[in-house]
């Protein structure tokens, strides 16, 4: 039993061991990696923020937020205090229930799929063996939250921001599960530990290079369905301010829009985790078969190369967000169902000549 | 399915989580007087005529089947694709790997069929 559960680190995980009987020690475990993991999700957003609004402002030859801390870094704090302080205001007509249920949905769902998470050899709350449909199923309440905003807010703008949303959200999200098969397919497991563990060796091992081009443009095709599953960067029709005012989020203040902030930036951080982990190899260092250098690499821990790679991966999804136009609703839709979904389709059956072929890199 | 237990304790520790906060805010946000004009639907300044639970595009809808659809065929496709690698390597005799890859096709060719008869149809043109 102790062999499934992932403490926090090995040194507490064990103390926690040599103290409890073993199920207790499990569960005990297993909470403990929760709360990290709650730490963690309190303190993404804060960082990110600031990040995207350096980013940016570097994009537009500006310096963004320098007044609060060095170089702005307190910024995000100052405001995520500043909304807490804040009323939330209930519109006339807005269905209570409705309206103060929505922020939870998206926020508790992002958190979720942090759970299982590898980030490193032994930094994982629990690691399930359907790991990649948990990721599917729970990523897909976030569409609940954000209808049901949309619903409660009683305003015409609110409505229609997630009406199309909510459209976006489910075309998109076919893409991203027929790529999340296709490394299954590759990596025969469905664990997302395991699907790591698969890709040991060199850089030439990681999924992107490991299939000769077909991983390169899995990749890219998992890049641009993660782009619009965040309603980011080129895909931001619901959030267009000269259209729809502020899309489902209109009607909300405070901390309930302050959730919906943190669900959209948690969940960046988890598509560039997820990303990290189906193609740049997770927690494994890139090796690159040069002896000293691999040494060196390897000495460095798994969870700062997850993080430097989840950093350049949400890098990436900044920098698209600053160099393309906004897509009209019509182009977007059309982008993914005649463009993206066939596309992928052919890219899985591929997949599935290139393992019947053993046409993958030793 | 202790890894669920694990699951089962993240959701209400997450729920409990995001809730705490809204209600932390609650106790300690300012409040300002209430009016009328405070808890009207932000319209730019016009004032909302009617509910705003209005018709909608029925695109919206046909989107949502086709959804439902491809979503349910990823879920099919499971378990064809987590088995696939193993009948491959040969250590599951059950199955031989042409017999799956032509159930995979077959499986994707139906699809893949609705889909051109949708894009024909004219289903998928958003106006």
């Amino acid at each position: 039993m102790n062999d499934i559960a992932f403490p926090t680190t090995n040194a507490i995980g064990d103390l926690v061991r040599a103290n409890f009987p073993a199920s207790s020690a499990y569960i005990i475990n297993g909470i403990l990696g929760i709360a990290a993991v709650l730490i963690t999700v309190a303190l993404i957003p804060v960082f990110l923020v600031w990040m995207e609004r350096k980013v940016a402002a570097h994009f537009q030859a500006r310096l963004g937020p320098m007044r609060v801390g060095f170089h702005g870094t307190l910024q995000s704090v100052a405001d995520g205090l500043k909304l807490l302080f804040k009323e939330v205001l209930k519109p006339a007509g807005a269905d209570s229930f409705g309206f103060f249920l929505a922020p939870i949905l998206p926020a508790t769902a992002s958190f979720l799929v942090m759970t299982i998470i590898p980030f490193d050899h032994h930094l994982q709350v629990t690691d399930l063996n359907g790991g990649v449909i948990y990721v599917i199923a729970i990523s897909g309440l976030s569409v609940f939250g954000i209808l049901l905003a949309g619903w409660s807010s009683n305003n015409k703008y609110s409505l229609l921001g997630a009406m199309r949303s909510g459209a976006q959200l489910i075309s998109y999200e076919i893409s991203l599960a027929i790529i999340m098969l296709l490394i299954v397919l590759v990596s025969g497991t469905a664990s997302l530990r395991e699907i790591v563990l698969s890709q040991q060796g060199t850089v030439l091992d990681w999924w992107i290079f490991k299939l000769p081009g077909l991983g390169l443009v899995a990749f890219i095709m998992y890049l641009i369905s993660s782009t619009a599953e965040l309603n980011r960067g080129p895909f931001d029709i619901s959030e267009a301010e000269s259209e729809l005012t502020g899309g489902f989020t209109t009607e909300y203040s405070g901390i309930s829009f302050s959730m919906f902030f943190l669900a959209e930036f948690v969940n960046m951080f988890v598509a560039g985790t997820l990303t990290t982990t189906f193609f740049l190899g997770g927690f494994l260092a890139p090796q690159i078969g040069l002896g000293t250098v691999d040494l060196l690499f390897d000495a460095v821990p798994g969870f700062v190369w997850f993080f430097l790679k989840t950093c350049f991966i949400i890098f990436l999804f900044m920098w698209f967000r600053w160099s393309f136009p906004r897509l009209r609703v019509d182009q977007l839709m059309e982008l993914e169902w005649k463009v993206l979904l066939p596309i992928n389709i052919i890219v899985l059956v591929l997949g599935a000549i290139f393992v019947a072929q053993g046409w993958i890199l030793p | 399915m202790a890894n669920y237990a694990i699951i089962g304790i993240a959701i209400f520790l997450g729920t409990l989580f995001v809730g705490g906060a809204i209600i932390t805010s609650k106790l300690l946000a300012f409040k300002t007087p209430h009016s009328r004009r405070k808890v009207e639907a932000y319209e730019c300044s016009e004032e909302p005529i009617g509910d705003a639970r209005i018709q909608f595009k029925v695109g919206y809808y046909i989107f949502a089947l086709l959804f439902l659809i491809f979503d349910i065929e990823s879920l099919f496709l499971f378990p064809c694709v987590t088995i696939f690698k193993k009948v491959t390597a040969g250590s599951i005799t059950e199955t031989s790997p042409a017999v799956l890859f032509v159930e995979l096709g077959i499986f994707l060719f139906i699809l893949l069929s609705g889909l051109v008869y949708a894009w024909k149809k004219g289903v998928l043109i958003w106006e």
